[in-house]
This record gives structure tokens, C-alpha cells and sequence, in this order.
């Protein structure tokens, strides 16, 4: 049991979870009742799902070629970044064109403040 | 901060023709050195020591990750839940965060945490409107974790 072993079964690791959590966050987008309970599915799940995927990938390539590929870096990185405000977008433009949310506890002021422009 | 790390840069090449070597492990020494003399030397600039936001934007980054993480899990077992009890809502947290970096990713930091995303923000930048999946007993929880957050970020931007 060497190094370049343990990496191997974490390579296998990362690539099953990242395509576990992906399914996870399409089972989210099915079950969930309105846009926002879906959005956090989707903005979540799919993110770490992505992120794990290439991960596994670029650490195939650099143990089994030996190539060190930066763009997957870059990649992960840039989905890092972007998929929270991705999520933060959709949902402020749901909630503006006025889409209804589930059977709410409390809907705060976010109501009011919309109720106080008109 | 910037005017830091270029001083330091500076005193790297200064230690490199002193040296008269022109390798880069010329460079990163006499970049150590100049770490070390700058740091002797913290009084005299209006801001503090460079290296000690260096570790706060490092540690921030760290929260990021371990944050992405938890949601995931419990995100995990929501959808994977029989049934399905949520009580999702709207609510309201104040920050006291003014510039809008800091808020930007006091935003993507609460989009990335179990169970909250931030639907909108008002119009002074005061207040952030977040969407919760579970109204019970994520209130207490969610404002101590915004606690820490906001601490991290204000430790960064100090």
C-alpha cells in the first residue's frame, strides 16, 4: 500500500461522490416543492458534485500521465466562484416577476419592502 | 497592504544584486529577509503587518470550503428524507459590513451555507434578504454562524 495507491482509491472516491451528489441535486430539482427549496438543491449539491468530478480528474491525469493540468484548476475555481451568485440571480429573479413561495412559516420583510416601492 | 508586499518585492531584488545570484532562490531568501525587516519595521506604516491579513484571507478560504461541505450534507438529507417537512421562509439580517466586496462575499458565503440563500439585497446595502429551508431552528443557529462570517470578513478588511 504506497502513496501513489492511496491516491489511486482517492481518485475513484471523489469521482463517485462528485456523480452521487450531482443525482442527489436532480432528485432536489424533482422533489422539492417551489423555486427557492430547488434552487438550494441545485446551487449546493451541484456545485460540490462539479467541483469533486474535476478534482478526481486532474489527479488522474497527473498520476497516471504525469500531466499537470492547470485549466482544471482554473475550472474549479471559476464554479467556485460563480455558482453561489448563479443561484443568488435566479432566485432574486424569481422572487422580482413575482413567483409564489411554498406554504411559508414566515415570509419577512423582504414582502414589505416590495409593498412599500408600489 | 499593497504598498507591503511591493516594498517586500523590492527588497527581494535588492537581495538578489547584493548577491549577485539571479536565481529565484536568490529571490525568495532575500524575499524572507525583507519579510523579516518589514516586519521589525510595522510601527512605521499606517496599516498593520501584511502576513497577518495574508492568514486571515487564507482561513477565510478554509471557512469557504468546510461551509460548501455542511450544506452539502444537509442538503443530502433533505432530498433523501421520506417525507418531506421543511418550512421554508424569507427573513431579514442586518449587516454592518459597508463596502461592497465585503458584502459580496458575505452574500456567497451564506448561499454556500446549510440551508440559507440570499434572495435580496436592500437598497443601502444594509440589509440582506435570506431564504431558509427550515424557519424553526435555523434562526438561532444561522445568526451565530453569520456571527463568525462577518467576524472573518472584518478580520480580512480591518
Amino acid at each position: 500500500m504506497n502513496v501513489i495507491e492511496i491516491i489511486r482509491i482517492l481518485i475513484v472516491l471523489f469521482i463517485l461522490i462528485g456523480g452521487f451528489l450531482s443525482l442527489v441535486a436532480a432528485f432536489g430539482v424533482l422533489r422539492l416543492p417551489d423555486v427557492y427549496t430547488r434552487n438550494h438543491a441545485a446551487s449546493k449539491a451541484a456545485t460540490l458534485g462539479v467541483l469533486s468530478v474535476l478534482l478526481g480528474t486532474f489527479l488522474y491525469f497527473y498520476v497516471e500521465e504525469g500531466h499537470f493540468n492547470s485549466r482544471v484548476i482554473l475550472g474549479i475555481v471559476f464554479i467556485f466562484v460563480t455558482s453561489p451568485v448563479a443561484g443568488h440571480l435566479i432566485s432574486r429573479a424569481a422572487y422580482n416577476s413575482g413567483v409564489k413561495l411554498w406554504s411559508n412559516s414566515v415570509q419577512d420583510d423582504l414582502k414589505r419592502k416590495k409593498s412599500k416601492q408600489k | 497592504m499593497a504598498f507591503q508586499i511591493l516594498l517586500n518585492v523590492f527588497l527581494g531584488f535588492l537581495w538578489m544584486f547584493f548577491t549577485l545570484s539571479y536565481e529565484p532562490v536568490a529571490f525568495i531568501k532575500g524575499y524572507l529577509l525583507g519579510m523579516l525587516i518589514l516586519f521589525s519595521f510595522r510601527r512605521f506604516f499606517g496599516t498593520r503587518f501584511y502576513l497577518g491579513r495574508v492568514i486571515a484571507i487564507i482561513s477565510l478560504l478554509l471557512l469557504f470550503i468546510k461551509e460548501l461541505i455542511l450544506s452539502n450534507l444537509s442538503v443530502l438529507k433533505l432530498v433523501l428524507k421520506p417525507k418531506l417537512d421543511i418550512k421554508p421562509g424569507i427573513f431579514a439580517l442586518p449587516t454592518v459590513l459597508e463596502k461592497d466586496w465585503e458584502i459580496t462575499i458575505l452574500a456567497n458565503l451564506i448561499t454556500l451555507t446549510p440551508g440559507t440563500l440570499v434572495v435580496d439585497l436592500s437598497d443601502d446595502n444594509k440589509i440582506l434578504y435570506i431564504h431558509t429551508i427550515d424557519m424553526d431552528d435555523a434562526q438561532e443557529a444561522i445568526d451565530s454562524i453569520k456571527n463568525t462570517f462577518e467576524k472573518a470578513i472584518m478580520e480580512v478588511s480591518r
